[in-house]
């Protein structure tokens, strides 16, 4: 079934050396589950470092999951679903032909990946902010500025135990001596509020190395991130193709390689959300 | 399906917009019910629940949004290979850090950050 109207019998879209259409399509989708398949086994190496350290050391995850933040990352997974579904409708519109409607499904496609993003750099802020990261860089009680947002532990223990006031002690003569930090009587010699060092007192003291954890939710989540925004950047490229009319129902091969491709970052985000934010 | 084979020029497999639509619909209750059930505590049965619903969310997009159930079996045939090597690491990886002791010597796990 060679059409006739292309320069060398074929059409622009169809490589010489596939039969027709849906030869080339087939093809073009066995490379991309192939490369899917090594996709999962990269990130299968941090499944399995997650599995061994969470096997070995449940108290760790436990007390580390509760600094993530579970709303935040259950309206990511919402967010990334839909735009799973958006993309997956803009397969179909280029399948029928409807240019209009597949240039505005990826672009909400892409809206979707961005907002996405922009929550997950809510989260890692958080994080920052707390020193509640990888390695050495784990240092929880350094941050003594929480800001309007952190994990609940460490705006519990910022409610009971007041911050340290700094006053300027001055003689009768008017002297003036070095500011000095007077610890509010809350906070005795005996220690009868816990200090704030972003440790949830409530549920019992902090396990040790309790950095792994970051450092595989980092790891893990970090590696995601990356392949959220190579995504984006190849919704991006279809986007501007669309526009162009590049996709038919004879060719869109590109639009559905895409697809699987953000398919396949949700279905890897489908597993991260559960193991790292709901840890009982 | 019978629509893949109507006419010859067809490439691929239309899913159609009632199938996405309740695809979705499915997913965002599964989220849901995922998050909700981490409110009760039922021991070691939690993570085989949380991980028994991702599997479910994750047939769904394979499924459908990936159009597995209508594409060439070779298709799933990779993907099911790739699991399968998936299940083979985490098992072996797990059965082999189950074989030692590594809290049996005190202080023999390196504190980064004392």
């Amino acid at each position: 079934m060679t059409d006739s109207h292309g320069s060398e019998g074929h059409p622009a879209h169809l490589q010489h050396h596939f039969d027709n259409d849906r030869q080339q399509f087939s093809a073009s989708k066995l490379g991309m589950w192939l490369f899917l398949a090594t996709e999962i086994l990269l990130f299968a190496g941090l499944f399995v470092a997650y599995a061994v350290y969470r096997s070995n050391h449940p108290e760790i995850f436990i007390y580390a999951s509760q600094f993530l933040d579970t709303t935040l990352g259950g309206i990511n997974t919402m967010v990334l679903l839909l735009s799973s579904f958006t993309m997956a409708w803009g397969v179909r519109a280029a399948q029928l032909g409807q240019k209009k409607l597949l240039v505005s499904l990826l672009a909400i496609t892409l809206l979707g990946g961005f907002g996405f993003l922009g929550i997950k750099y809510v989260e890692y802020e958080a994080k920052w902010k707390h020193g509640l990261l990888w390695g050495v860089n784990f240092n929880p009680a350094s941050h003594d500025d929480h800001g309007e947002d952190a994990g609940h532990a460490a705006v519990e223990a910022e409610e009971v135990a007041p911050a340290p006031v700094v006053t300027e002690a001055v003689t009768p003569e008017g002297l003036k001596f070095e500011p000095t930090v007077v610890p509010p009587s809350a906070t005795g010699p005996a220690g009868t509020v816990e200090p704030d060092d972003g440790v949830d007192h409530d549920t019992g003291v902090q396990p040790e190395n309790v950095q792994i954890f970051f450092g595989i939710y980092f790891l893990m989540t970090g590696l995601h991130g990356i392949h959220v925004l190579v995504g984006m950047s190849l919704i991006f490229w279809i986007l501007l193709k669309s526009m162009g009319g590049a996709y038919g129902p004879k060719y869109f091969t590109p639009v559905d390689l895409v697809g699987l491709y953000w398919h396949l970052v949700d279905l890897i985000w489908i597993f991260l959300f559960p193991l790292l934010y709901l840890i009982h | 399906m019978a629509t893949e084979h109507n006419h010859h020029d067809q490439v691929g497999h239309v899913v159609p917009l009632p199938i996405l639509g309740g695809v979705i619909a499915a997913l965002m209750v599964l989220t849901w019910a995922t998050v909700f059930v981490t409110n009760f505590d039922l021991g070691s049965l939690n993570i085989f629940i949380a991980l028994g619903i991702a599997v479910v969310k994750g047939a769904l997009v394979v499924l459908f949004f990936m159009h597995l159930r209508w594409d060439a079996p070779i298709n799933g045939i990779v993907l099911i290979s790739a699991l399968l090597l998936v299940f083979l690491f985490v098992g072996f990886a797990l059965m082999d850090s189950a074989a030692y002791a590594p809290d049996q010597i005190p202080g023999y796990a390196p504190l980064i950050n004392p």
